[in-house]
């Protein structure tokens, strides 16, 4: 200690992310995306969705035919590749803030439970998680909205479902661990409620492990949308989602470079964005992983 | 460890029970009547009579489940709704080409990823170590449809180096053998079928491979720098042996099982990576078949496939739990 007060552990927690560089590189592409998706009707040059049949397949500005109308180039309905890619940043971090959602509502619900009440519910619950993680997350997603039908508002769902078991046993564990100590058998000989113990008590004290999985989950939501929506099952044409995007580029794949590399690239960002951020958030929450 | 191989085979039960009733339950996440959806609206009311009777959607839901199961146990799917071929001969055909991709694809993440873990450890904070862990960030963000796009432009249609897609050339023969070109082609000397394979299967392959490649090298790393600050690494050290061998032998041996539990874990990674690896480079596998039976609406394809990848997924899992008991003894105390 260098003669500075001690501080609190939130702002011993805070102070060790504002070090790591990688936190803050992943919370700056973050912060960059976000910002796409809020001002992305006064940032896109153009309309996303307006087509224009002079402008099909116009390479990007450095390209020779390419112009500063269209920075990045256009599309096979010469849609202006750039302001498809910014309106993509909204759905997408729609996607992400909708299946993170689901998936951590109903976890933290289904773990805190299975957790607190023990025996039966517990096993009954835990096994559940357990069958839904018998299947790679990816198939179950694409299984349930072959069922379902293909939508967007389906692939979340599926998503959001998928990952529910990762919640579920975090919270689970983080509970169980939390309910033996002496402040909460403290709280209940007081007279608390199970839901105060749960939601007040309990639960506020596991957070720091379940920061960390909603961020890391905020990456594999984004990574799994795109990937449904590439197949088709997402989005659907003639949304600005960057895997729609990129199921269409592929049929272009000999014409238009650009239109098969930009939306990937920013797949590719916005998923190691969230990320990077996961990564030093644990480092900076959890003191034990500390080096 | 007899007693703990049994008592994990026989966890096996519930999960494929489990997994039965949920596959089953499916088809009633279907929106309206499954038999119409399947067969479009134009279809004749006996048409979907007999569709539906033959799903046993017509019966109870036990009842249906009883049928359901009953067919599984037999090995009958029923029939595929494009083809009308028996679904298990579908799977049977396609089965191989996605264990060769995901064994391919594994060799790739297990050699590369472990052999950049290492040289990190033992160069730690060097510019290898951070290029390799930025490239591990990376490859763990990466949407692999994507790169395999990219990679085709590249190999494919800029250099000509290697093939667009598929697994064989249209004029190459390979006698089926283990249904695994690569190995079939060795077997029976065929070098020309053998190159064919290889150049087909590099790039699916290593797109498949980039995700677990990059778990892999992060684990190896972490599991290398612990064991590297040992003592007995320090001994072998002081005693002037020569640093690759005590990299080599004595840290990897130590550090080997985090490492292996991980490389477990991937295979379940593969099987979900090689729908998305087999749709983009054609590769005829259960992936792309599932994919196809999913845009077909063939529902009664979907559950017999995705049965059978959830079976093959819980299996493995269980024979990577007793390899690693096996590996580590003490791991069966718990």
């Amino acid at each position: 200690m260098d003669g500075e007060k001690p501080h609190s552990p939130r702002a011993e927690a805070f102070r060790r992310l504002r070090r790591n560089k990688t936190a803050v590189a992943g919370l700056a592409i973050i912060v960059l995306f976000l910002a796409m998706a809020l001002f992305a009707p006064s940032l896109a040059p153009h309309d996303p969705l307006e087509q224009s049949l002079y402008a099909k397949l116009k390479p990007p500005v450095w390209q020779r035919g390419g112009s500063w109308t269209h920075v990045l180039g256009t599309d096979d309905f010469g849609r202006d590749l750039l302001s498809r890619l910014i309106y993509g940043a909204r759905i997408s971090m729609v996607v992400g803030v909708v299946s993170v959602s689901i998936a951590l509502f109903f976890g933290t619900l289904a773990g805190s439970t299975a957790g607190f009440y023990g025996g039966l519910l517990d096993n009954a619950v835990m096994r559940l998680m357990d069958l839904l993680l018998a299947f790679p997350s990816i198939l179950l997603a694409i299984v349930i909205v072959a069922f379902l039908g293909p939508s967007l508002q389906n692939a979340m769902i599926a998503i959001g479902v998928v990952s529910i078991p990762r919640y579920a046993r975090l919270v689970r564990g983080s509970v169980l661990e939390e309910y033996a100590k002496d402040y909460v058998q403290a709280a209940r000989a007081l007279g608390a409620s199970d839901a105060r113990l749960i939601f007040v008590h309990i639960l506020p004290n596991c957070l720091a492990p379940l920061i960390v999985q909603t961020t890391l989950g905020f990456a594999s939501a984004i990574l799994e949308a795109a990937a449904l929506s590439f197949l088709g099952l997402g989005a659907q044409p003639p949304t600005p989602e960057w895997g729609a995007m990129l199921a269409n580029g592929r049929a272009l794949i000999l014409r238009a470079w650009w239109a098969v590399t930009f939306p990937g690239l920013m797949i590719l960002f916005s998923v190691l964005g969230f990320n990077l951020l996961g990564d030093g958030l644990r480092d900076a929450l959890d003191p034990r992983l500390r080096e | 460890m007899v007693s703990f191989v049994l008592r994990r085979i026989l966890t096996l039960i519930p999960t494929v029970f489990g997994i039965s009733v949920l596959v089953f339950l499916m088809i009633h996440l279907v929106p309206g009547d499954p038999a119409e959806m399947m067969l479009g609206e134009r279809a004749s009311e006996q048409a979907l009579q007999e569709l539906r009777r033959e799903l046993g959607l017509d019966q109870p839901l036990h009842v249906q489940y009883g049928l359901f199961v009953s067919r599984l146990v037999r090995g009958d799917l029923g029939r595929a709704l494009r083809t009308n071929e028996k679904i298990t001969t579908e799977i049977a055909e396609r089965f191989p080409a996605t264990v060769e991709l995901s064994l391919a694809a594994m060799v790739f993440a297990v050699s590369l990823g472990m052999l950049a873990g290492v040289i990190s450890a033992t160069r730690q904070y060097s510019i290898f170590d951070y290029s390799s862990m930025l490239f591990s960030l990376v490859g763990v963000s990466m949407p692999i449809f994507w790169l395999g796009l990219i990679l085709m432009i590249i190999f494919s249609l800029n250099l000509g180096w290697l093939p667009l897609s598929g697994r064989l050339s249209y004029n190459v023969h390979i006698q089926a053998i283990t249904g695994l070109h690569l190995i079939d082609s060795l077997l029976t000397a065929n070098w020309q079928g053998f190159r064919d394979a290889l150049w087909h299967i590099v790039m699916p392959a290593f797109t498949l491979s980039t995700i677990p490649m990059a778990i892999i090298a992060r684990i190896t790393r972490s599991s290398m720098l612990e064991v590297l600050r040992q003592d007995y690494i320090r001994t072998a050290k002081a005693k002037g042996l020569p640093p690759r061998l005590v990299h080599y032998k004595h840290a990897l041996k130590n550090a080997l099982i985090p490492i292996v539990t991980v490389i477990g874990l991937q295979f379940g990674i593969l099987l979900g990576g090689a729908i998305l690896t087999e749709t983009i480079f054609a590769w005829p596998g259960i992936g792309l078949w599932l994919l196809n039976a999913v845009y077909a609406r063939d529902f009664n394809a979907v559950q017999g496939g995705t049965m059978l990848i959830a079976t093959t997924f819980v299996t493995i899992n269980m024979i990577v739990d007793i390899l690693y008991a096996w590996i580590n003894p003490r791991i069966k105390v718990s």
